[in-house]
């Protein structure tokens, strides 16, 4: 199984999970990684080891106990920053995930800054935590929202995107990095590029990228970065948020409370520094400390090599779904434009009849609209399945699948 | 219940070709719900005379099971005293589609075509014959249904 690049073997075994039997004693074929993803023991022991050792609040107390929880709950901080290679520490404030991290800049910063007659640009392929906010915003503002389409292949018409910027009237562009769905990689440095010039500010939606390849928010040079630690092997209810520091800076806090505070008095508050002061409350301590253990892995493997690996298996499993009858692939078939992700029909099978079939031969995959009503609209469909891959999946996994639609395939008569 | 079990030629036979799949003008009961989950919709029509089905159309997408059983119902009403349809049970749904056994993952597929039919009785009991107590009755039954 080790293929050119990782040893999944040794990975394998890090994931408790992928050992256990489903349905009649069939192996596990987790291929719904872009939902979430599994955890290794590492950060399931990670987040055992804090409640058993060190459980504290974090920040306020003197004691031994607050002191090592802080200290480890930073250095995730730190930690972070390194992965994406963000200037400053400040810059990082810990949230649930990618969906409060979008809600936050649309209520802080949005609020502040979108007023009557302004536009906010999204696209057909964002998922619904990067629309709903910013219909809430737009609604409440009297502003605009508008959308970069999706051609056939799969890939954002930024010819559109010149058209509002041309209005003058753009406050912000926002897109996935990596689409949930098509697994397209947008050209998110050319949009960058392009919005800058306008003095346009933009939002990328890592939360497809991050996890699968390696991603340098100075390099990208974007305004705000929002991603979520359980699709890359971390737990649930944790997410980041980068913003410019100049930009948190001006910002509203968006939770008040404990934490974020410098002095209240009566009716008067002064703010915490950054991050805190986007921090209020008793944040997710264990899990923000979980964490830190899947930056680890991911760092040991190496980002460019969980990429190469995803090729791989994407690559090999696309050729050989291409070869069934009646199946339908959505998105583009070049590699240097796609992730792990794919999305496709067989034959007049509904997504949800796809899933039951084959999860009966042990293969977890998704079915439904994948929080994307709006690209299913443009696709002219109810639904999609989607299989999706990641460090642990192996080419073995890939031809249980294929032999499962096949299976599919013969039961609907196609 | 297996796949195999589920997919058998009768449930893929209705799915493809849905009986009484259609609209009715102004009909006597008219209810559209969906599944937010999986997204499958439906809507059902349906004409009363003298206190029976007299007409019955559905229109919808989505899975399999959740079209075969709208089509199956249509066929099961169609004809029969609206006092009957008032009464019908998800077992009873699940027996005549064949699906007794349909697990928890599936069964809300199985059941919405009677829970749009229990919320079209609904509306139509408690507007337009003004029977509060046993609008009330059916409108628990649907609710309760998944
Ligand atoms: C592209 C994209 N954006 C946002 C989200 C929302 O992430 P979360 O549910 O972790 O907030 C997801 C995950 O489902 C996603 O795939």
């Amino acid at each position: 199984m080790q293929t050119s690049t990782i040893n999944i073997e040794t990975i394998r075994r890090d994931f408790p999970i992928l050992q256990r039997k489903v349905h009649n004693n069939k192996p596990l074929v987790y291929f719904d990684n872009a939902a979430t993803t599994q955890k290794p023991i590492q950060v399931i022991d990670s987040i055992h080891n804090y409640y058993l050792n060190y459980n504290s609040n974090i920040h306020r107390a003197v004691h031994q106990l607050a002191e090592e929880a802080t200290a480890a709950y930073e250095l995730t901080r730190d930690k972070v920053a390194k992965f994406i290679n963000a200037k400053n520490r400040e810059e990082l404030i810990f949230v649930r995930g990618t969906t409060e991290a979008i809600n936050l800049i649309a209520y802080s910063w949005g609020r502040q800054n979108v007023q009557k007659d302004d536009i906010v640009v999204t696209t057909e392929y964002e998922h619904h935590s990067n629309i709903v906010p910013w219909q809430l915003l737009t609604k409440e503002k009297e502003a605009k929202l508008e959308y970069i389409g999706v051609d056939d292949n799969g890939e954002l018409i930024l010819d559109q995107l010149d058209d509002y910027l041309n209005t003058g009237r753009v406050k912000l562009v926002t897109f996935s990095h990596v689409s949930n769905v098509l697994g397209t990689i947008t050209n998110a440095e050319e949009i960058i590029r392009q919005c800058h010039k306008k003095g346009v500010k933009v939002l990328v939606d890592a939360a497809q990228s991050v996890p699968h390849m390696k991603v340098d928010v100075q390099k990208l040079d974007c305004d705000f970065f929002a991603f979520s630690a359980h699709k890359m092997l971390g737990p649930t209810g944790v997410g980041v948020l980068w913003a410019r520091k100049e930009i948190l800076e001006n910002m509203q806090p968006f939770n008040g409370g404990g934490d974020m505070i410098r002095e209240v008095h009566k009716y008067e508050t002064t703010w915490n520094d950054l991050p805190y002061k986007f921090e209020a409350g008793t944040p997710n301590i264990a899990d923000v400390i979980g964490f830190s253990a899947a930056l680890d892995y991911l760092e040991n493997i190496g980002m460019d090599k969980v990429r190469e690996h995803e090729i791989e298996l994407t690559e090999y499993a696309l050729e050989k779904m291409s070869a069934i009858k009646g199946i339908k692939l959505y998105g583009t078939s070049d590699m240097k434009k796609r992730g792990g992700v794919i999305s496709f029909n067989l034959g007049d099978i509904h997504p949800h009849d796809l899933a039951t079939i084959i999860d009966e031969d042990g293969v977890a995959i998704r079915s439904g609209h994948h929080c994307a009503q709006v690209l299913m609209e443009r696709l002219d469909v109810s639904a999609t399945s989607r299989a999706s891959f990641y460090i642990y999946n192996t080419k073995e996994e890939v031809d249980v699948f294929i032999r499962s639609l096949n299976r599919a395939r013969e039961l609907f008569r196609i | 219940m297996s796949s195999a079990d589920i997919y058998r030629e009768i449930i893929l036979d209705y799915y493809r070709n849905p009986r009484n799949y259609g609209k009715i003008d102004n009909p006597d009961i008219s209810k559209r719900d969906s599944n937010p989950l999986c997204g499958d919709e439906l809507e059902m029509h349906i004409n009363l005379k003298d206190n029976k089905v007299s007409d019955v159309k559905f229109t919808g997408k989505g899975c399999a099971i959740s079209q075969a059983s709208a089509s199956m119902l249509t066929e099961l009403i169609m004809g029969k005293d609206f006092e009957y349809v008032k009464k019908l049970t998800k077992e009873e749904i699940l027996e005549n589609l064949g699906l007794p056994d349909l697990g928890p993952a599936r069964i809300k597929c199985a059941l919405l075509s009677l829970k749009v039919l229990k919320y079209g009785i609904y509306s139509y009991v408690a507007e337009k014959l003004n029977d509060a107590a046993s609008a009330d009755k059916i409108k628990e039954e649907a609710s309760g249904l998944f």
